[in-house]
């Protein structure tokens, strides 16, 4: 798949319901396109809502590929329960040579915290893509998809550009659940306007070559998750 | 049942005990169980259900004694500190012989601590800290499926034993997610009907209409406050066979048993795969219900092969106390434990087992 497509414009903000997989997606994206070569690249953690799985516990990891990791205060502290920040979030937003990869929180709650951050919202130097798993109880169904994806655009007062079909089981993940995901991405594309970007599947669970030719594969690891949770 | 779906163990909590037949839910933010009292305000309403964000835990265990003695079938969760708060009401709770279900989503102390898993509540939850002689049933599941069913099935067995449920799991169940099957919805008794299905409940009348339902955990006579007690310990012993239960894997010829609940559990399961690739053979038992701690299950070590049973806990070691009563000195017993919120990792479990077998 062409990286550069995330990249269209120089900020990816990655929205979406609690546990649509907008952390693993977003560490995923940022070392396939380290990997590529996409240099400089930030990371930007804005979870503040989140305790544990937040994409600043992977900094280690994303430094070693060259990626900037933002977000915390506190050093990356995985215990710091307080909505802070740290000031260098600015840097890379500021850096018009950098591209940006914002990791919201999940839902309205978890996406507020870019308000504070509006000034770079004001131009057309960013997308806002909406990570949505159809296998997700409150995003099954495309009302209810709809619901959540309007209760962060109204909050954020940005429309989203993109949609990213994140639909998995985990290790149960099938073929079709990746088919039904796409499908309510499709229906919510054609009512809504918004661009279908990818298509994941989980790496090392999925063979990419068995999904309809028509999609678009793009592998996510499992960072966040230890292995024992599958036990 | 329905097909797969992807929850975060906070919201499967949630819909399992709604689905049970929980009508109200009184609670307090507190990480990492807030995606609880955020999933009830959502959705309890639309299940018929009342919704209350309690002005403290204090508060919010005792709008549920209130709403439980009326005959509502009642949900609370907290974590660690929270549920500290609430000790004095569970007390209460089990006087007055009041059904509720609580829930705790713990994370790590003493004080504060963090919020980081930990099962450091363990004393917290099977000996309680509220005051008086009580006992409130506790289970501890170890993945998510597991923890729907017990919450489901957790408002009848609180109604069927007229006592506090207990359900512990550690943050990291709370923040995981995993593809579960949710139950069918439960028949919820109508209000009119509370009175034939909870007749001690106070509904105005008893079924004999002739007089009022008190409920209470004042007596003011000794005598009565004895046969009180005793009566609620003939209710327990008898709760105490009924409610036992735990999963005992591999104990046949093994060299090493390993104790452990919830998460824990999880993690010994990928120690015992490293340790079979070393030729020891591990074998696990997961205590289910805390209390009653499933003594009988340790009758199982194979006494020919066993050279130690290890109590792994996220904590300095309280389940440990239970595991020494219940092996009765019949093998050594270690502890392998972290605490401060750490989980260890499989490897490092292995080698504080081949550590504990070279003696």
């Amino acid at each position: 798949m062409d990286i550069q497509k995330f990249f269209k414009k120089r900020i990816l903000i990655v929205a979406g319901h609690y546990g649509s997989g907008k952390t693993e997606f977003a560490v995923s994206l940022a070392m396939q396109a380290a990997a590529e070569g996409i240099s400089p690249l930030a990371v930007i953690d804005l979870d503040v809502v989140n305790p544990y799985f937040r994409s600043r516990e992977c900094a280690a990891k994303l430094k070693a590929e060259g990626v900037e990791v933002q977000g915390s205060f506190f050093g990356h502290d995985v215990t710091a329960e307080i909505p802070e920040l740290s000031a260098n979030i600015r840097r890379p937003l500021e850096d018009e040579s950098c591209r940006v990869i914002i990791d919201l929180g999940g839902n309205e709650a978890g996406a507020r915290i870019l308000k504070q951050f509006d000034k770079y919202f004001q131009g057309d130097d960013f997308n806002l893509a909406i990570v949505l798993n159809a296998n997700r109880y409150e995003t099954r169904t495309v009302p209810d998809a709809i619901e959540q994806i309007e209760l962060i655009e109204n909050e954020l007062g940005i429309k989203a550009d993109y949609l990213i079909n994140n639909t998995h089981l985990l290790r149960e993940t099938t073929a079709d659940d990746i088919a039904k995901g796409r499908r309510l991405c499709s229906e919510l594309a054609e009512s809504r306007g918004y661009e279908i970007l990818c298509d994941c599947y989980p790496q090392g669970i999925i063979d990419p070559s068995v999904l309809d030719k028509d999609f678009m594969p793009f592998g996510v690891g499992m960072y966040l998750r230890q292995s024992w949770l599958d036990k | 049942m329905s097909e797969k779906v992807l929850m975060k163990g906070n919201e499967a909590f949630a819909e399992a005990a709604v689905r049970g037949g929980s009508r109200f839910y009184f609670g307090y933010p507190i990480t990492p169980q807030s995606e609880i009292p955020e999933y009830m305000a959502r959705n309890l309403a639309k299940a018929g259900g009342t919704f209350v964000q309690a002005e403290s835990e204090v508060a919010a265990i005792n709008m549920a004694y209130g709403a439980a003695a009326s005959g509502g079938s009642v949900f609370v969760s907290s974590s660690s500190p929270g549920i500290a708060l609430m000790q004095e009401g569970m007390s209460f709770l089990c006087s007055a012989e009041v059904p509720v279900v609580l829930l705790n989503v713990s994370r790590c102390g003493p004080g504060v601590g963090g919020i980081q898993p930990g099962q450091a509540d363990y004393f917290q939850v099977t000996r309680g800290g509220g005051n008086g002689d009580y006992r409130i049933p506790v289970f501890a599941p170890a993945n998510l499926q597991e923890a729907v069913d017990i919450l489901y099935e957790a408002p009848s067995l609180a109604d069927r034993w007229q006592n506090p449920v207990m359900v512990l799991v550690d943050g990291m169940m709370g923040q995981m997610m995993e593809p579960i099957k949710l139950p069918e919805w439960k028949e919820v008794v109508a209000r009119e009907d509370i009175r034939s299905y909870k007749p001690w409940a106070i509904t105005g009348y008893g079924t004999d209409d002739s007089k009022r339902n008190v409920v209470k955990s004042l007596r003011m006579q000794p005598e009565d406050l004895e046969v009180h007690v005793e009566k609620l310990f003939a209710k327990y012993a008898e709760a105490e066979k009924e409610l036992c239960r735990y999963e005992a894997e591999n104990l046949e010829g093994a060299d090493i048993v390993f104790v452990a609940f919830g998460t824990m559990a999880r993690l010994i399961k990928e120690a015992m795969e490293l340790l079979a690739e070393k030729g020891i053979k591990a074998g696990l038992i997961r205590p289910i219900s805390l209390w009653p701690f499933p003594d009988e299950a340790f009758d199982l070590i194979d006494k020919t092969t066993t050279k130690a049973v290890v109590s792994c806990e996220l904590s300095m070691g309280q389940m440990i106390e239970d595991v020494k009563k219940a092996v009765a000195g019949r093998f050594p017993v270690k502890l392998i434990h972290r605490t401060g919120g750490i989980v260890p990792n499989s490897l490092e479990m292995c080698e504080k087992a081949l550590k504990i077998l070279e003696g």
